[in-house]
C-alpha cells in the first residue's frame, strides 16, 4: 500500500537560503495530521512544495505512489486566507464553485450539479445563508469557512490546509473541527498546518514536528511531548508546570 | 455623417476591447503593466514596418505581440530575481520604448511613421484610410483592426473565463489544480499587446493606457460581480467614445483627448455616486442611519 503522501529527501531553498532540508515523511492514511513548528520552520513551504507550487532543490513527492501531476484530482487545498485579495468582485458561492474547476477540464463550464455541490459544501461549514454575499463583506472567519467549503467542493482524498485556525472566531473553529471530523470518518487524509499547541492533542491523530528538518513524526500520543517540542522550538518554548502541561511558544 | 459613425465606432471598439482586458489587469493589480506594454511594443511596430515595408496591419500586430511578450517576460524574470515589481516594469518599458524611438529616428526616411501620430493618435483620419480588396471599399482599416482584436479577446475570454477568473483571484489554487497559470498570464499580456497596437492609430500610445484602465476601474466601482464588471467596462468604454466625440465636435478639440476626459468623468461619477462604493452614497447612508438612530432615542 502506498501512503497518501510520501516525501523523500525533499529540500527547498529560497534564493540560496535553504528552508527545508532532506525531509523524509510518509503520511498515515485516513488520519488528521498536524504540521507543527515555529514561525519560519517551513510548514507552509512544505505544503506548497508537495503541491508543486515551488521548485524543489532536491527530492521527490509521491501521492499514492504517483507524481503529484497525475493525482491532482485527489487533492484539496486550503491556502492561507491572506494569500488572496478579498476585494475581488465575486460572491461566496462563486468562490466555492472554483473548487469544481479541476474536475471540469479546459472548456466545460460549471453546471447546475456543480452549483448544488457548492451549496452543499457551504451548508457543511454553516455558510449557506451567505452564498450570495460579496466576499469582502464576510468576516475573517467566514472567509476561512468559504475556503474550507471550496476545498470540500474539490471532493478530494487528501486535504492540505494552511493555518485554517489562524485568527478565526469560535463559530468558525467549531465549523472547521466539524468538517475535520467528518473528513476523518470518510477515511480522508488531512494535513493541517497548525499553530496552537494547546489544541494539538485534542485535534490531531498524528503530528509532524518540523523545523527546517523533520524533528519527529508519528502518533500524537507518542511524539507530541515536551522533549520533542523543546527540540522543535528550541529556546522559544516555555513549559509551565502543572497537570495541564501548558505550553507557551514564543 | 458616415465618417462620424466610423470615428465613434472605432473609439467605442478601442475603449471596449481595452476596458475588457483592463478588468483583468486591475484585478491582478497590474494596471501599470498595461502602461508598460503599450510603450514597449513601439520597437516591434517599427521593425515590422521595416521588414514588411508597409503599414499593413498584420505584421504590426505580430511585431507588437512579440515585443509585448518580450516586455512581460523580462519584467517577470527581473521580478523573480528580486528586483521590485514597479522598478522592473519601469526599467523594461522605458528601455524598450527608447529603442523604438531610436529606430524611428534612425530610419526616418524609410519609416513613414509619424511619431506624433504614434504617441497621440489621430482618430479623425480613420474614415479616410480604408481597406480595399479588388476595388471594393470595405470600410476603414482601423475598424477592421480594432474590431478583430476585440473579437479575439471576446472569444478567448469567453472560452477561458473560468481560467482567467481563478488565475486572477487565487493563482496558487489555480496552479494546484493544474491550470497553466503562466500560459494564461502571457496570453493576457499578448492580448494586451495586440489590442494596444490595433488601438494606436486611433488613440495613440499614451491614451491607450487610459482606455486600458479607466473604463475597467469605473466598472469595478459599480458591481460586485466579475461578469457584470466585464460588461460594464464595455458600456463605459462606448459611452466615453460617444460622449467624447460629441464634446470634441462642440469645442473643436482633440477627439482622443475628449474621449479620455469623458472616461475620467464617468469614473468620477462612479466614485462619488456608485450605489455600493460611492463616496457620497456612503456618506448619505451614514447620515440616514444617524438620523434614524437619534430619532429612535428621542
Amino acid at each position: 500500500m502506498n501512503p497518501p503522501v510520501s516525501v523523500r529527501n525533499l529540500s527547498v531553498a529560497y534564493h540560496r537560503k535553504p528552508v527545508l532540508r532532506e525531509i523524509d515523511y510518509d503520511a498515515p492514511e485516513g488520519e488528521l495530521i498536524g504540521i507543527i513548528g515555529p514561525n519560519g520552520a517551513g510548514k507552509s513551504t512544505l505544503i506548497k512544495a508537495i503541491l508543486g507550487l515551488l521548485p524543489l532543490a532536491s527530492g521527490e513527492v509521491r501521492i499514492y505512489g504517483k507524481p503529484y501531476a497525475q493525482q491532482r484530482q485527489r487533492i484539496g487545498y486550503v491556502p492561507q486566507r491572506e494569500s488572496v485579495d478579498w476585494d475581488f468582485p465575486t460572491d461566496a458561492l462563486d468562490v466555492v464553485m472554483m473548487g469544481r474547476y479541476g474536475k471540469l477540464g479546459w472548456f466545460r463550464r460549471p453546471k447546475a450539479e456543480d452549483r448544488q455541490i457548492a451549496m452543499e459544501c457551504l451548508r457543511k461549514v454553516g455558510m449557506e445563508a451567505f452564498a450570495n454575499r460579496q466576499i469582502s463583506q464576510l468576516s475573517g472567519g467566514q472567509q476561512q469557512r468559504v475556503f474550507l467549503a471550496r476545498a470540500l467542493a474539490q471532493d478530494a482524498q487528501i486535504y492540505f490546509m494552511d493555518e485554517p485556525f489562524a485568527g478565526v472566531d469560535a463559530a468558525t473553529e467549531k465549523a472547521i473541527i466539524g468538517v475535520l471530523n467528518e473528513l476523518k470518518q470518510q477515511k480522508k487524509t488531512v494535513l493541517v498546518v497548525h499553530h496552537d499547541l494547546q489544541t494539538v492533542s485534542e485535534y490531531f491523530d498524528s503530528v509532524l514536528l518540523l523545523n527546517m528538518r523533520v524533528i519527529a513524526a508519528g502518533p500524537t500520543k507518542e511524539v507530541f511531548n515536551a522533549e520533542n517540542l523543546q527540540k522543535t522550538y528550541g529556546g522559544r518554548l516555555t513549559i509551565l508546570p502543572g497537570n495541564s502541561g501548558l505550553m507557551v511558544a514564543r | 455623417m458616415m465618417s462620424e459613425f466610423w470615428i465613434i465606432l472605432t473609439g467605442a471598439l478601442v475603449a471596449s476591447s481595452c476596458g475588457f482586458l483592463g478588468c483583468f489587469l486591475i484585478l491582478r493589480r497590474m494596471a501599470m503593466l498595461g502602461d508598460a506594454i503599450s510603450h514597449a511594443i513601439l520597437p516591434g511596430i517599427v521593425i515590422a514596418f521595416l521588414l514588411s515595408g508597409s503599414r499593413s496591419t498584420l505584421p504590426m500586430l505580430l511585431g507588437a505581440a512579440v515585443f509585448g511578450l518580450v516586455c512581460s517576460v523580462v519584467i517577470e524574470s527581473l521580478r523573480k530575481q528580486g528586483v521590485q515589481a514597479d522598478a522592473a516594469m519601469s526599467v523594461t518599458f522605458t528601455a524598450l520604448f527608447s529603442v523604438g524611438i531610436i529606430l524611428v529616428s534612425l530610419f526616418t526616411r524609410q519609416v513613414d511613421l509619424d511619431l506624433d501620430c504614434v504617441l497621440y493618435g489621430e482618430i479623425a483620419y480613420v474614415p479616410w484610410d480604408t481597406w480595399e480588396i479588388a476595388g471594393i471599399d470595405l470600410g476603414p482599416r482601423a475598424v477592421w483592426a480594432v474590431g478583430s482584436v476585440f473579437l479575439l479577446s471576446l472569444v478567448l475570454i469567453t472560452l477561458f473565463y473560468k481560467q482567467f477568473k481563478i488565475c486572477s483571484f487565487d493563482p496558487a489554487m489555480a496552479a494546484a489544480i493544474g491550470i497553466p497559470v503562466s500560459l494564461f498570464h502571457y496570453l493576457l499580456m499578448g492580448m494586451v499587446s495586440v489590442t494596444t497596437v490595433a488601438s494606436f492609430e486611433s488613440v495613440g500610445a499614451i491614451l491607450v493606457v487610459a482606455m486600458l484602465i479607466v473604463p475597467a476601474a469605473t466598472a469595478y466601482l459599480l458591481t460586485d460581480r466579475l461578469n457584470i464588471m466585464l460588461i460594464l467596462s464595455i458600456i463605459m468604454g462606448t459611452l466615453s467614445s460617444v460622449g467624447g466625440y460629441v464634446i470634441a465636435q462642440q469645442i473643436d478639440a482633440s477627439i482622443a483627448g475628449c474621449m479620455t476626459i469623458m472616461a475620467a468623468f464617468l469614473f468620477v461619477l462612479a466614485f462619488l455616486f456608485s450605489p455600493k462604493h460611492g463616496v457620497l452614497t456612503r456618506w448619505w447612508i451614514r447620515r440616514q442611519l444617524k438620523m434614524r438612530l437619534s430619532g429612535e432615542k428621542a
